[in-house]
């Protein structure tokens, strides 16, 4: 066991990082796409219950440490600042493992009149730039479901999943009426595990009830779905991305319901980003964003098999 | 009643499941960017040795089992239990045979075994890394001959088989690596 002073990464793989982090730069300022620079200490914090944000306090009052810069990037954005990037630290508490770490590097950008097909292809681009040219495909959540697990996400109710993780042994708990965490499982055990393969792989038309800040409109199924997309390579997460909801109203309501949520889990409420929904109302022009795993992209293109290879100090070390 | 929290598990930690106690062998945190997390464990049962898998949302809590490794002394048998003795306390403590195993094979009185209890009951009894034990029975190694990897078997007055080198004789103290069940050296009585 290396003594806890020294880095989890070796020298070596620290410096192809910072190659790597250049050419990333290089990319977007060949792109026209300039780089931006948000707080990571903020008066309010993202209200999705499936993030923790970790509090900081500071002359009695409480702050958070962002678990992402969307909502700073989205300000810039409807002050006019077109299209835009920023590489930062982002905070996530309680998560921690082979491909997490409470702290880690997002890469995220805006593009200014794209929707989420046009940002797509940039992403993959960028991609491929760090990791080499691979086939490309795209496929709906559903047809990833079908293809992978064999079964509608859809079709199914809570009971329906319930029913498939015990024919199919899966040894899971009882996630009761809470469709979209069996969606979750059923997802992270079953259907990422094949994508990318080999391929770069992106998963869209996730479920409205999944959206976050995207756009919805209805599939061929007549099911509701949201424009966000997520790319996989290897059987890794490595971006998600939506073509951007720029309703105010429609977002209050969003922000409002996941709200509740975190009220019925007991879960700390952070104010509602007033100041968001404020530069929404003043015009978010129409724009697709997206925010990628630095970390976990740099670990591939290294070979590596853990983020703590291409990290200097991860958690326990910070 | 003690309980652990998803975001302590580690390997090794002990943890109460449908009423067996279990050592968490492996914990892998999984979670899709926007929604919920997940702990997925490789757990062994400590009653029987079988590892399974299972999963569970990330937050939840598990009652803690109550399993302690004990150094105790072995005494003795009557023939349905093995007791041990904490060297300490004085205090005796009755093993079945299954959970004395294979430490059957090297264990003579007065040894000090390491003992796995759950709820002062023994699940395991680990024999000491290194034990000496008296060849009962050899047969005389033929000088100059190197075939068959130049070893030969002998039994141990534990019952015990060992490969054991071309020159050891019937009567001689032999110092044995029980994890491996291999000869280590002769031993000076």
């Amino acid at each position: 066991m290396e003594p806890a002073w020294r880095p989890a990464a070796r020298i070596e793989q620290l410096r192809q990082r910072a190659e790597l982090l250049a050419r990333v730069r290089r990319f977007f300022a060949e792109r026209g796409v300039w780089e931006v620079d948000t707080p990571q200490l903020s008066a309010t914090a993202i209200a999705d219950p499936n993030i923790e944000s970790v509090a900081a306090e500071l002359a009695g009052r409480r702050y958070w440490l962002q678990s992402s810069p969307e909502a700073a990037m989205k300000r810039l954005l409807a002050a006019g600042s077109g299209s835009i990037y920023q590489i930062c630290h982002a905070f996530r508490g309680g998560e921690r493992g082979r491909l997490h770490n409470v702290e880690f590097t997002l890469l995220e950008w805006y593009q200014v009149g794209f929707d989420h097909h046009a940002l797509m292809d940039e992403v993959v681009d960028l991609a491929a730039m760090l990791l080499g040219e691979r086939p490309r495909e795209r496929m709906s959540y559903r047809e990833a479901f079908l293809r992978h697990a064999g079964i509608d996400p859809f079709a199914l109710d809570a009971e329906g999943f319930a029913a498939r993780a015990a024919e199919w042994d899966m040894a899971v708990p009882d996630l009761g009426a809470d469709i979209d965490a069996w969606r979750d499982l059923f997802f992270s055990y079953r259907v990422a595990p094949a994508l990318g393969r080999g391929r770069y792989s992106f998963v869209d038309e996730f479920p409205a009830s999944q959206a976050a800040l995207a756009r919805l409109h209805r599939d061929e199924q007549g099911d509701l779905v949201a424009e966000r997309f997520e790319l996989f390579i290897d059987g890794i997460e490595i971006a998600n991305g939506y073509h951007e909801l720029t309703d105010p109203d429609e977002q209050r309501q969003r922000f409002r319901a996941e709200a509740e949520r975190r009220e019925i889990r007991g879960e700390p409420l952070p104010d509602l980003d007033e100041r968001l929904l404020a530069a929404l109302a003043a015009g978010l022009p129409d724009c697709a964003g997206v925010a990628l795993g630095l970390d976990r992209l740099i670990m591939l293109a290294l070979g590596a098999e853990r983020l703590d290879e291409v990290m200097a100090f991860p958690f326990e070390r910070a | 009643m003690a309980t652990y929290s998803t975001n302590e598990f580690k390997s090794g930690l002990k943890i109460l499941m449908d009423g067996d106690p279990y050592a968490i062998v492996e914990n892998e945190f999984v979670k899709p960017g926007k929604g919920q997390a997940f702990n997925r464990v490789k757990v062994r049962n400590l009653k029987t040795g079988r590892v399974i898998e299972r999963t569970f949302k990330s937050g939840d809590t598990v009652e803690a089992a109550d399993v302690v490794e004990v150094e105790m002394q072995y005494l003795y048998s009557d023939g349905d239990q093995y007791y041990f003795m904490d060297p300490n306390s004085f205090e005796q403590i009755g093993a079945s045979e299954a959970a004395v195993g294979d430490a059957l094979k090297w264990i003579k009185e007065q040894d000090v075994c390491t003992l796995t209890l759950w709820n002062n009951e023994p699940l395991t009894v680990e024999p000491p890394n290194f034990v000496n034990l008296k060849v009962t029975q050899t047969d005389p190694g033929v000088r100059g001959d190197t075939s068959g990897g130049g070893g030969k078997p002998a039994t141990l007055e534990t019952g015990a088989v060992v490969r054991v080198p071309l020159f050891i004789e019937e009567g001689e103290l032999l110092k044995v690596d029980t994890r491996s069940g291999e000869y280590v050296s002769r031993v000076k009585e």
